[in-house]
């Protein structure tokens, strides 16, 4: 029914926009990978795979890259443990106050990230919130120090930046759920513990893995966190990158760091999409 | 070969259906399929000026198809239409003179009652005086004037459904397209939309091709219905022709009931299990539909003059009100439907008679994909 | 709480199912209410338990111009990144429902991509074209960048609304005489009218809160959180604490316009199919 002119007209700006300013970006960023940086401190453009070599030859590298998938695991799976269990209540038995309850869950996501990793320091540092009240309590003397500058404070801001974008798909897989399957199951002779195991957490699996990957990926190239409340021990791959691209001036190499991890955040989307149709029977 | 005969048919009841008129409509074999999967298969038809036409077909006929291409919303992938000297399959929707009520009314939940029916007006440009008496007109016409301010959301499915008509109309098509428009509303409502309708079709004299599965909504609506089957027009002809006289199996057992029966022509007599009959006919296999209510029950034991009789058992007794439906199994494993004025009561023995001239020679219908 | 079944071991579960998320709540709220409190803490940020209450961090921060400049900043890139990503974004859904042609899922792929790439690769990519192209960076390549990372959230929320469009509608007004033009304003946008303000509002707050993007395309003059996040890398006030909790407020604002819209647009469209 629509004319050649109108899904031409549709689809010819934001294809040319969409290429301009994200494919060849992207592109860009590949090419630069493959150059290079004079004594001089400019761009050489020729063509080699040094880059590519460094990353697999300096430690650091890797083992930050590493380190940070390490980091993005804890936050995704603690962000499913605190998430699943908060959307199947809301969705089960949360009865009127339904809606109310899951507009609490948004409501954070409008506080500015950067807000909320910042609240998390003013909590955990040596005279934070946190220490201040241990001691006007009395459990400790002394100010816990491993709170603040770690690889624990890093995930714990992130597991509460990310909680939320875990819990929305696995609370719409659980809405889309016909409720007369669970009482089918019930009239088969099913506990609810059966009927959840057999039932509702298979159904749920898309969701599952649409919040895990959110919070994976999303973690996996978070600088701001690590900068804040990370310390050195909680250094993470992007902040390698902003270091090449700033102070150190080696933006041939962060290009390739860069591209190695939208490389890898592609190859999990491609993943996590077949797994997510494989467990849809809609 | 059968499918050759078919359009010849098809090509001649046409005409006599238009007869003496120029045809408003023109569709030349006019073909649809998307990808693999083919729709509609050379399609020949004219529709007449001030015509009710019914493209009568079961669910996946494409009958719809066949309407969407004449709205604008499907291009054929093979054929012509024409509208007068226009070659109407070139034109966008937006400048054909034909308008549509659809299945769902499509009536546009953000804008009132009137809006709804001003819209095509105020799309066209015309003065806003003339959209006022013009939208009041065919409120009036339709009886909703009442709910001018309305939102669609507000009204009954009846109400909607007049809207629909009323917004279509208001811009006084050549032909009107009607898309099921009456499978949503409940039995009752239904009939009593079908008299309107087909007053209303009298009364502005524009042509309409409605589009509906139910063969009696067919009957009781169309000046012509045209019968469609898996993407091919099966017959076309008034609904009196088409019953009396259906060209095939199939459309004798879509419209109405009817007895199927499958005999041997030998020297001019019909020989069908136990039955035989004198007709005019080649010898070979023939296919016959005879239906029930010119089946009757016999009194006596003596053939009434001309007449088939035949002696059975009652297998079945179906009491309908006005009717009953009695089904009698005639030996051989011959099942005989038979409609009578209601018998009086559980029956077992009977007699049956019926007129060879009511038994009518119909085509085979081959399956088709 | 009304649990809403009577099993007994139902119950239990359900028990132990509210309390953790009794838990979640108050984890995920436990930061949020520490920035609101300590904004009226006259001892500085931390330290048990707060002291003085005092709106003198709000009265600082009505005297901060730099602060307020880069409020005023960040609104700009917000509203103007929220044109470029409906311009683009709202036609790009109506490709994705409608029109075939090669390459529509690279297409597809490509515009939803940033909505979860870390901000970090589209800004840094985005770093390496404006400095091929020799543009200076400035609001003007964080409002691209923002407008083209946002498409995004533009053309998911607008193709949803597309899926539960009947498509009659559309044909309705072409069978009406309206030609495609008349059609998209008269009868698809009217229509689209909740997923459009909605992923207008969307996209309007995700600019305004955005750091990772705009951290490599910032020229002179600040956005809001690259203000906030300048200030933090100095030493921490309760000022802070201030600015976010008014931005808190009208975010919540907000929200509350746009859940009643939504609430009202429902009702209507259950109307609709009654």
């Amino acid at each position: 029914m629509f004319s050649r002119a109108y899904k031409a007209a549709v689809t010819l700006p934001p294809l040319v926009w969409v290429t301009v300013f994200l494919l060849l970006p992207y592109l860009l960023m590949f090419c630069y990978s493959f150059w290079s940086v004079s004594e001089s401190q400019t761009i050489v453009h020729s063509w080699n795979f040094a880059n590519y070599g460094e990353l697999l030859r300096v430690d650091v590298y890797w083992q930050t890259l590493l380190r940070s998938m390490w980091i993005a695991a804890r936050v995704t799976i603690f962000s499913l443990v605190l998430g699943y269990p908060l959307a199947y209540f809301l969705s089960f038995y949360a009865g009127n106050k339904k809606d109310l309850l899951y507009q609490l869950v948004i409501i954070p996501l409008w506080v500015s990230y950067l807000v909320r990793a910042y609240a998390w320091k003013t909590i955990l540092g040596s005279t934070g919130v946190l220490n201040t009240l241990l001691q006007y309590v009395h459990l400790t003397k002394h100010p816990l120090e491993f709170l603040l500058y770690s690889p624990f404070a890093v995930v714990l801001t992130l597991t509460h930046i990310y909680t939320p974008f875990a819990f929305l798909p696995i609370y719409a897989a659980l809405e889309h759920i016909p409720r007369n399957l669970v009482e089918a199951s019930h009239d088969l002779g099913a506990t609810p513990g059966q009927t959840f195991w057999k039932v509702i957490f298979p159904l749920s699996i898309p969701g599952v893995v649409a919040g895990a990957t959110f919070a994976f990926v999303l973690s996996l190239g978070d600088f701001l966190a690590p900068l804040l409340l990370g310390g050195p021990s909680g250094i993470m791959i992007s902040n390698i990158v902003v270091s090449l691209f700033g102070a150190a001036y080696n933006w041939p190499l962060g290009a390739a760091i860069s591209f190695c991890m939208l490389l890898l955040v592609v190859s999990l989307l491609v993943f996590s999409e077949r797994l997510e149709k494989k467990w849809s029977f809609s | 070969m059968g499918l050759t005969t078919n359009s010849e048919i098809v090509v001649r009841t046409t005409a006599e259906g238009a007869a003496g008129r120029a045809p408003l409509l023109r569709i030349q074999n006019v073909a649809k399929s998307f990808g693999k999967n083919v729709v509609l298969r050379d399609i020949s038809l004219d529709v007449a000026e001030g015509e009710f036409l019914t493209i009568l077909g079961e669910s996946g006929s494409g009958k719809t198809t066949l309407l969407r291409i004449i709205a604008g919303f499907e291009t054929a992938s093979a054929g012509e239409l024409w509208m007068g000297e226009e070659r109407l399959d070139r034109q966008p929707p937006y400048r054909r003179r034909v308008n549509t009520v659809f299945q769902s009314y499509a009536l546009f939940p953000h804008l009132t009652v009137e809006q709804n029916v001003a819209y095509g007006l105020r799309v066209a440009k015309r003065p806003e005086a003339e959209i006022v008496s013009r939208v009041g007109e065919a409120l009036e016409k339709v009886k909703m004037s009442a709910h001018a301010k309305s939102k669609p959301s507000r009204i009954s499915g009846g109400q909607q459904q007049r809207i629909a008509l009323a917004r279509a109309l208001v811009n006084r098509p050549r032909l009107l397209l009607l898309d099921e428009p009456l499978s949503a509303l409940d039995a009752n409502l239904r009939r009593q939309m079908q008299v309107e309708l087909k007053s209303l079709q009298r009364e502005v004299g524009i042509s309409f091709i409605f589009v509906t599965h139910d063969q009696e909504e067919a009957m009781v609506m169309s000046d012509r219905i045209a019968l469609l089957r898996s993407g091919e027009l099966e017959q076309v002809a008034t609904p009196r022709e088409i019953y009396g006289r259906p060209a095939t199996a199939y459309a004798a057992q879509f419209i109405g009931h009817t007895n199927l029966l499958k005999g041997e022509v030998r020297g001019g007599v019909v020989r069908c299990g136990l039955l035989t009959w004198p007709a005019a006919l080649p010898d070979g296999p023939a296919l016959f539909s005879l239906r029930p209510e010119n089946i009757r029950l016999a009194a006596g034991n003596v053939a009434t003059a001309g007449r088939v009789r035949v002696r059975g058992t009652v297998r079945h007794q179906a009491f309908h009100g006005a009717t009953e439906l009695i089904r009698v199994e005639c030996g051989d494993g011959m099942m005989l439907v038979v409609r009578t004025p209601g018998s009086g009561g559980p029956l077992d023995a009977v007699e049956l008679e019926f007129s060879p001239t009511d038994a009518g020679l119909v085509r085979e219908s081959p399956e088709r994909i | 709480m009304e649990l809403l079944v009577s099993d007994a071991k139902l119950v239990s579960g359900s028990r132990w199912l509210f309390v953790h998320s009794a838990a979640v709540f108050a984890f995920l709220y436990l930061p949020i209410a520490v920035l609101i409190l300590y904004s009226f803490n006259g001892e500085g940020v931390g330290g048990f338990p707060p002291h003085h209450l005092t709106l003198d961090w709000y009265r600082t921060l009505f005297a901060d111009r730099p602060i307020w400049d880069s409020v005023l900043n960040s609104l700009e890139v917000a509203f103007a990144a929220m044109v470029i990503s409906l311009t683009f974004g709202v036609p790009a859904a109506l490709a994705l429902d409608r029109a075939q042609f090669p390459g529509k899922t690279l297409f597809r792929r490509l515009v939803l991509l940033p909505l979860i790439l870390p901000g970090i690769i589209t800004g840094l990519s985005l770093l390496m074209l404006f400095n091929v192209m020799g543009t200076k960076l400035s609001l003007m390549t964080i409002v691209l960048g923002h407008g083209t990372a946002l498409i995004s959230v533009a053309t998911t929320e607008v193709f949803a609304g597309l899926q539960k469009l009947d498509r009659a509608q559309e044909e309705a007004s072409l069978d009406l005489g309206a030609n495609y033009w008349q059609t998209f304003w008269r009868i698809t946008v009217p229509n689209l009218k909740l997923p459009i303000i909605g992923a207008a509002l969307l996209i309007f707050t995700l600019s305004m809160d955005e750091i990772a993007v705009s951290f490599f395309l910032i020229g002179r003059d600040n956005t809001l959180p690259l203000e906030i996040w300048g200030r933090l890398r100095r030493g921490i006030t309760p000022e802070i604490n201030a600015v976010s909790t008014i931005i808190f407020v009208f975010s919540l604002v907000a929200i509350v316009f746009w859940y009643r819209l939504r609430v009202r647009g429902e009702s209507a469209a259950e109307g609709g199919t009654r």
